[in-house]
């Protein structure tokens, strides 16, 4: 067999991460490189440098090490018993693809995961060591994602930290008898235990000492995880459950939602389906109602488990819970705003600010960019009352795609 | 009418100054006609009426408000300087407030900053440099073509600077070109359009954009929305989305047709088996936090980072029971390490108890709690956690065989006495278990903890201590006051 040029492993070992939804590059520690002596920055929000026709956003180059794995998780292309081909990049060829990918302005910085060889550790140390290389030989100033082998040993995870911004451990599935079943050799208490010791960390590198030193930086863009929608049974409910979970335990940035998507060759034990796009679109809608409009997850899923599919969870919501429309938008507060559909943090802190110093009307709410279509019905003001449609029994026909004839072949 | 000439270079700073003139002079908005570059001569004739003169204003405007204005004049709107100037006469005379949207030219104003940050974003993002000198040169030379459609180039190019700090650059556009040398930043007037000729490195980087992309996820006007066709031209992996786009159903429908593989037979021979927790009778006091950690005896288990085993001295006099971990011993795998735990400590110091004299447990050993954002809310364990989690207690009891066992709090008690009635009674007492063991019940020190009122918070405080003194003499320890 020819020996694979760096092209060859590039095209492999790309393929085999696209896997990993995350590629955020923002927040973390603010670093330049005005004073000539090394390259890049970071902090503050990230930059996506380009866009699959996937409509993914690639902001970091996303590699695997390699993808040889000894084990047999039966969703990855790369599982021990798939029979995709195999690559291994050496820790100069990633090193230099990183830097001379940066140089050219394509990247904000490397996202780099892998298989697991030989055994965690020894997997985790090639990591590390290509991190290190980055900080240390390049006096590299960008961003660098490293997914943490929570098998790993705790002064690897402590170095990794150190030269990463990100840390990220992926539970995979959103219940443990999921994992148990799919990944075998994967373990749920392991991985939870791992990014507790993150979140320990990363916890400790903010104490000062009380002569006001300040400990070694770890991780300082935080911790973030994913986890695979439609490979096993859990419903909506249980993966926002176990999304909200993780969010308390372990202060994670974000929390990812992969549909679980095609692979080549499959294996006998999950057969292959049309990775379900739309559910994973009302998951994240879902996560943001979490994270940034003071819902509880349990608010958000129906008594059936699952998301509506042709309405936005926030706008289901607020169907199913007439009784608070409609709202005033000159005496609300904050948090009954955030629930109106339409409305989102910004236009709402907008329409706080302009209450400070007049009563709003109606046509004021397009300049500060609110949603009308989906607003009109839930909101009273100045120039328009929604009379009986808060109550009104077809008012979910209003919102959701009209129905289809099904083929009859 | 007043005709002001704006620089091509420095354009805003000029208009700052000027606007700052104007309005001293106090020069109404519509008496300005506002140009960019070298006088062309004025159709109308510059030399009309003098203007109008009204009262003369000191502009004087909030940090937020100036970096908006400046943003938002880097438009290509050419009424962008009259409509800035309108604005702040009126901010300054306090007219108008700065994000009042509901003033059309004020939003407009603000809905051009929101153009201009995106194309200064997208600047940020999108070019792409090439390599023009030798990768060996101490100092690398990089080139860039790059169409904005607003007039950023010095708004956007302290980014690269700050970026790209070790290495010389040049953005060139159709309008101004950045220059980065020697760690000095400069702007030109472009002279050529010339594109710098093509890198060996950018077939690396088609390499990755086209392995990167996932066929069975192809959403074609998520890509266009955020990266629209018109930047499509300067950039090297354009090239490749058409094709992309057109083979991606087939390639997904390849790999769902494909037939489904059953795994090689290496396959068993090769993947670690994970050591399996010894469970049941054999397990001892040194073999049970693995045991623990798999334990799913009730449902605590699946949502806690791992479980917390006792700690102290395997065969101590007194043995210390809690209610269950919190969220400091969640993450430490540690019993009493929180908030509660220095408390406890604090009290035991004072009697002269130490730690390591005795044996420290919980109830039950994996954390419940309630998420609420970003926090873990505490939740009691109920009756069926504390009946499965009793297994593993009664293994301490076995093991350590303490001379006197300390129940803190109402959870402790139930699990050890089987009688969850409320501890404020029972407090300072000594319970006999069948068996013979003896328990002496006291306040949970997280109690101490929640009392608001201080008064309160001192006695409960005393009673604690109290009660671990007692406890310390009972089994027969020495007082250790450091």
């Amino acid at each position: 067999m020819a020996r694979k040029t760096i092209q060859d492993k590039l095209a492999i070992l790309a393929d085999a991460a696209k896997y990993d939804a995350s590629c955020a590059s923002s927040g973390g520690q603010r670093r330049d490189s005005r004073d000539g002596k090394g390259l890049g920055s970071s902090g503050g929000a990230g930059i996506c440098h380009a866009y699959a026709p996937d409509g993914r956003c690639i902001s970091l180059l996303k590699i695997l090490m390699t993808n040889f794995c000894i084990y047999d998780c039966v969703y990855c292309v790369n599982r021990l018993s798939s029979q995709v081909e195999r690559a291994r990049f050496t820790v100069d060829e990633v090193v230099h693809l990183t830097i001379e990918f940066y140089r050219r302005n394509y990247i904000e910085g490397l996202f780099l995961s892998s298989g697991i060889i030989r055994s965690p550790d020894d997997t985790m140390a090639d990591m590390v060591r290509i991190a290190r290389t980055l900080r240390e030989r390049e006096n590299f100033r960008g961003y660098i994602h490293l997914k943490t082998i929570p098998d790993a040993s705790p002064d690897l995870i402590d170095e990794a930290g150190r030269w990463a911004d990100r840390l990220s451990i992926n539970v995979e599935l959103p219940t443990e008898q999921a994992l148990t079943q799919l990944a075998p050799e994967k373990s749920a208490q392991t991985i939870r235990k791992a990014m507790a010791d993150v979140r320990a960390r990363r916890e400790a590198a903010k104490d000062t000492s009380h002569r006001g030193t300040r400990a070694r930086r770890f991780a300082p863009a935080g911790q973030s995880t994913q986890m695979i929608v439609g490979a096993d049974d859990a419903t909506d409910g249980q993966i926002l459950g176990s999304a909200s979970q993780l969010y308390a335990s372990y202060k994670l940035g974000r929390v990812y939602y992969s549909a679980f998507s095609p692979i080549p060759d499959s294996s006998h034990l999950l057969p292959l389906i049309r990775p379900p796009l739309m559910r994973e679109h009302r998951l994240y809608q879902a996560d943001w109602m979490m994270r940034f409009y003071g819902f509880a997850h349990e608010e958000i899923a129906p008594k059936s488990g699952m998301l509506d599919l042709q309405i936005d969870p926030k706008l289901a919501w607020a169907l199913a819970n007439r009784a608070h429309f409609p709202v005033d938008v000159n005496k609300a507060p904050r948090e009954m705003l955030l629930r109106v559909p339409g409305f989102g943090p910004r236009s709402v802190d907008r329409i706080l600010a302009a209450r400070r110093h007049r009563t709003l009307r109606y046509e004021d709410l397009v300049p500060v960019g609110c949603v009308l279509r989906h607003a009109r019905p839930f909101i009273s003001l100045p120039g328009w009352s929604p009379r009986g449609l808060p109550d009104d029994e077809n008012l979910r026909a209003r919102f959701a795609p009209p129905p289809e004839q099904l083929s009859l072949f | 009418m007043r005709v002001v000439q704006l620089p091509h270079l420095g354009t805003v700073a000029a208009w700052r100054d000027e606007a700052r003139m104007l309005a001293l002079d106090g020069i109404p908005p519509e008496a300005v006609l506002w140009r960019v570059g070298a006088d062309a001569g004025d159709l109308f004739g510059s030399a009309g009426a003098p203007a109008a003169v009204g009262p003369s204003v000191t502009l004087k405007l909030a940090r937020d408000a100036v970096a908006g204005l400046e943003t938002a004049l880097c438009h290509s709107d050419p009424e962008r300087f009259a409509r800035a100037y309108d604005v702040v006469l009126r901010l300054a005379r306090r007219d108008l407030r700065w994000g009042d949207r509901s003033d059309p030219a004020m939003c407009r104003l603000l809905l051009q900053e929101k153009a201009v940050r995106r194309d200064i974003h997208k600047m940020h993002a999108f070019v792409r440099f090439r390599e023009v000198g030798l990768p060996t040169a101490p100092r690398r030379a990089f080139a860039a073509w790059f169409e904005p459609e607003h007039l950023i180039v010095e708004a956007a190019a302290p980014f690269f600077a700050r970026r790209f700090g070790d290495m010389d650059w040049v953005i060139a556009t159709p309008t101004v070109t950045a220059r980065f040398e020697d760690g000095a930043l400069s702007f030109d007037l472009s002279r050529s359009t010339a594109r710098p000729p093509e890198d060996a490195t950018e077939a690396l980087w088609r390499t990755y954009f086209a392995n990167i992309f996932n066929p069975a996820r192809l959403m074609v006007s998520a890509m266009t929305s955020e990266m629209p066709r018109k930047y499509w031209k300067n950039l090297p992996e354009a090239a490749l989305i058409p094709d992309m786009i057109r083979t991606a159903p087939a390639r997904a429908r390849a790999m769902q047709e494909a037939m489904p593989t059953f795994a090689p037979a290496y396959t068993d021979r090769l993947r670690p088996v994970r050591p399996t927790p010894i469970t049941g009778p054999a397990v001892t006091l040194a073999t049970m936090k693995p045991a623990l950690d798999a334990c799913r005896r009730c449902g605590l288990g699946v949502c806690a980072s791992q479980a917390v085993a006792g700690e102290g001295l395997a065969q101590a006099a007194l043995m210390i029971v809690g209610e269950q971990p919190g969220d400091a011993e969640d993450l430490s795998g540690r019993p009493f390490v929180g908030p509660a735990g220095q408390v406890f400590d604090r009290c035991a110091t004072r009697v002269g108890l130490r730690r390591q004299d005795c044996y420290v447990t919980n109830a039950v050993k994996h954390f419940k709690f309630s998420a609420r954002g970003k926090v873990r809310l505490h939740q009691r364990p109920d009756a069926a956690e504390i009946e499965a989690c009793k297994w593993w207690l009664n293994l301490e009891l076995r093991e350590v065989a303490p001379r006197l066992v300390l129940a803190m709090g109402a959870t402790a008690a139930l699990s050890l006495t089987g009688n969850g009635a409320d501890i404020s009674g029972r407090r300072g007492s000594i319970e006999t278990l069948p068996d013979g063991t003896r328990v002496l019940i006291t306040l949970h020190p997280s109690h101490i903890l929640r009392l608001t009122d201080p008064a309160s918070k001192t006695n409960a405080e005393a009673l604690l201590t109290q009660d671990l003194n007692q406890a310390r003499q009972l089994a027969g320890l020495r007082s250790n006051t450091p």
